[in-house]
């Protein structure tokens, strides 16, 4: 694979190898000394359009594992500040010759643009409203190691589905991994046609009890702004994953940060049937499998070394 | 309708020689005049002389011959929507450019937009541009002028200064009229300055942020949508006051089935309302925007394949008056940007004619002889020029190859910019030679002189 820019570019088998990969690297993070030298040499450059701590520092943490070294590049204080194009600033970076480039950005298809001007891999971190891949990549592996496998669970994704990449990564993937996707939020907040990827749809959490797995979304204050909604109150009343709403045997996730009180209620959110913490974890050793598959694994597949027990030794 | 002064509109040119041509062969047609069939066609001094039977005509010895045979020669096409970015945006195209590459598709004339920088929306400015174009256009071009001063929808322009100027009509192109209340009054005074009120409608609110036509596709790619409602419930809007003023409206870019639908209505109820649809609604859809390529961000939108059935079938049933291009040229480093960044618009005056004909005349979707009549049908709405293939009639003509067949921006364009949205397709029909207002604008490589 020579960028990750999608899950919609990607099959079921290249999710299982991702992901089988990352399980190999999980012992990784479990070593006093975290580092393997798999992309040793390897210049990883992480460019930033957007603020971001948690994937920024989880893709750092991956790259440095791998013992690849790291540029961090955010837009805030740069020459983008001073009106920068995207292209001029991805070819002034591209002259230091990165191997790989993670771009974050405010705009859809932006690390497709990306890939066009620059030899680098390219691995996207987000692209406005439209995917998020290593999200998704990460949230299947949280539920293969908690559920064995998604195939005929039910999903529920609830919350903001409008304005979240994280939604439609993560339908596409639940998907292809054999689960059933509904989305559930106010009509204001779910796009016209998204029945289109393959979901349900419902407007209420009446049938809640359905699904395996709830899956909140985070409620951005911006669209209080907007007025998308009434007040948080009001949403919460109507859609907030409290106690009394997730049954037992049911798993609860989030992409972070929680707005607790909001989308969550503090009880669900420190309740054993939440998995965030471990979607957390799952973010690096994921990471580090996609940055893998992109700088060793698929240009050279059969003379890169494979992360197998011999290589993590 | 024309003002105090019987003030009509202007189309102007740089000094050009009246050509002096010989067509042999060519199959001629004209849906106005019933010509279709096989003619020679000859033109003297600008006008057309005479046409006759094939090979009746004796070449004189000064004449340029052109050998038509195989070939198709139709009534040159007008184009009442184009932006030709002067004054102010030169850098995207300017009033050569601009009409050489109307030209090179085929038009006689057309019509700039006033949405430049300065607006276009005093006497001084038209003036001035009229003067350049004077100087600079190789086809007829004439111009709008904006309703409101500054296109910012609050106080009119000084219309009847304006109009006796030359403007070809009036409108706030790129945005709609938003305030009722000053369009209204923009309806009533055009029973003093006369000329059309062109409309781009769509409702601010509805379309919001968005950067495509809003459905599944939009939804898929999490890019903002523009509902079809937004330019629909705006039509409506406007039909309504333009009844209620006995006013005359032209509605801009149709992209929606609904506002085929509005408009059918409208007509129904004796309206004076006209309409365009441009080439790009007509030929391609959402579905082409998958890719997210900027040169495919136009406004209004690429929308449903429902709705491009719609304006289709708004051309046979003749809801749709003329197709119009919305030739829109932006600089490759304003198209080279994430595409919700990117700035609105295709070029499409080269690929007009090609694109209609490769996907609506040559499947048979449409004939021919309608194509011809809606590209040539939108200059008679503003009641500038309606090009005619017949005995006395200054020469408009454009002769074309139907089979030659073509790959978009392959050898460039001749506009300044090269955002257009079928670049990289192959299509068939080829411009050969266009002449416009009596003179020789465009010439393909391959008509050569062929008398001295």
């Amino acid at each position: 694979m020579r960028h990750l820019l999608s899950i919609a570019d990607l099959t079921r088998a290249d999710i299982e190898r991702i992901l089988d990969n990352a399980a190999r690297f999980e012992e990784v993070s479990d070593r006093d000394i975290k580092k393997v030298p798999a992309l040793r040499g390897r210049t990883v450059l992480n460019l930033f359009y957007e603020a971001s701590t948690r994937t920024r520092s989880s893709f750092e943490l991956a790259a440095k594992r791998l013992s690849a070294d790291v540029v961090n590049f955010a837009a805030s204080g740069s020459s983008v500040e001073k009106g920068e194009s995207l292209k001029d600033t991805v070819l002034t970076l591209a002259a230091h010759s990165p191997d790989a480039i993670v771009i974050r950005s405010p705009y859809a298809g932006a690390a497709n643009l990306v890939a066009g001007w620059t030899t680098a891999a390219i691995v996207n971190a987000g692209d406005g409203k439209h995917e998020h891949p290593t999200q998704a990549l990460l949230d299947v592996y949280t539920l293969r190691r908690k559920l064995g496998s998604l195939e005929g669970r039910n999903i529920w994704i609830v919350g903001d589905v409008a304005h979240s990449r994280v939604a439609r990564s993560n339908i596409l993937a639940f998907r292809m991994m054999g689960a059933a996707v509904t989305v559930c939020g106010p009509p204001t907040l779910i796009p016209r046609g998204i029945e289109a990827l393959g979901c349900e749809v419902r407007y209420d959490l009446g049938d809640l009890r359905e699904a395996d797995v709830v899956y909140a979304l985070r409620m951005q204050n911006e669209r209080m702004d907007e007025a998308f909604v009434p007040s948080l109150r009001e949403y919460a009343a109507q859609y907030q994953i409290n106690g009394r709403r997730l049954g037992p045997r049911q798993v609860l996730m989030h992409p972070g940060p929680v707005n607790r009180g909001v989308e969550l209620s503090g009880e669900v959110v420190d309740s054993p049937q939440a998995v965030i913490t471990m979607q957390v974890k799952a973010g690096v050793v994921v990471r580090m499998a996609v940055l893998y598959e992109v700088l060793a694994g698929a240009r050279d597949a059969r003379s890169a070394p494979r992360p197998t027990e011999p290589l993590l030794a | 309708m024309s003002g105090p002064g019987g003030d009509q509109p202007r189309l102007v040119r740089a000094p050009a020689r009246p050509s002096d041509l010989l067509v042999r062969g060519a199959h001629v047609l004209d849906p106005r005049t019933g010509l279709d069939g096989v003619h020679d066609v000859f033109v003297r001094d600008g006008t057309i002389a005479e046409i006759s039977a094939p090979g009746s005509i004796a070449p004189p010895r000064d004449v340029e011959t052109v050998d038509g045979s195989g070939r198709h020669l139709f009534a040159a096409f007008v184009d009442p929507h184009v932006h030709l970015r002067t004054p102010g945006q030169e850098h995207k195209e300017d009033l050569e450019t601009g009409t050489r590459s109307a030209a090179a598709g085929g038009y006689c004339a057309i019509v700039g937009m006033p949405n430049t920088s300065p607006t276009i929306d005093s006497a001084p400015i038209l003036g001035a541009l009229l003067d350049a174009a004077a100087r600079e256009a190789r086809v007829p071009v004439g111009f709008m002028a904006a309703i409101t001063r500054g296109l910012r929808g609050e106080e009119l322009t000084e219309m009847a200064e304006l109009r006796a100027l030359g403007a070809a009509g009036f409108t706030d192109d790129g945005r709609p009229v938003v305030d009722a209340g000053v369009f209204r009054r923009a309806l009533q005074y055009q029973r003093l300055a006369g000329g059309v009120l062109a409309l781009h409608e769509e409702d601010p609110a509805l379309s919001g942020k968005g950067a495509m036509h809003e459905g599944a596709v939009s939804t898929e790619l999490g890019v903002a949508g523009i509902p079809s409602v937004s330019e629909s419930a705006m039509i409506a809007r406007d039909c309504a006051l333009a009844q209620y003023e006995d006013a005359r409206i032209h509605i801009q870019h149709l992209s929606a089935r609904e506002s085929v639908d509005v408009i059918a209505t409208a007509k129904a109820r004796g309206v004076q309302v006209t309409c365009e649809a441009s080439p790009h609604h007509l030929t391609m859809t959402d579905e082409d925007v998958r890719g997210l390529d900027t040169r495919r961000k136009m406004n209004p939108p690429l929308r449903s394949e429902a709705d491009r059935q719609a304006l289709i079938e708004g051309l046979r049933s003749g809801v749709i008056d003329c197709i119009a291009t919305d030739h829109a040229p932006h600089a490759r480093d304003e198209k080279e940007v994430p595409f919700e960044q990117a700035p609105m618009g295709t070029t499409g005056l080269e690929t007009a004619f090609a694109a209609v004909h490769t996907d609506l005349v040559v499947p048979g979707h449409l004939p021919l002889a309608l194509v011809v009549e809606k590209m040539t049908a939108g200059l008679g709405l503003i009641d500038l020029l309606v090009p005619t293939i017949a005995t006395g009639e200054p020469a408009n003509l454009v002769l074309v190859d139907l089979a030659a067949e073509w790959v978009v921006g392959e050898s460039g364009y001749e506009s300044r910019s090269e955002n257009c949205c079928f670049a990289g397709r192959t299509l068939r029909g080829k411009v050969l030679l266009t002449v416009a207002g009596g003179a020789v604008a465009y010439r393909e490589r391959s008509i050569m002189l062929s008398a001295a």
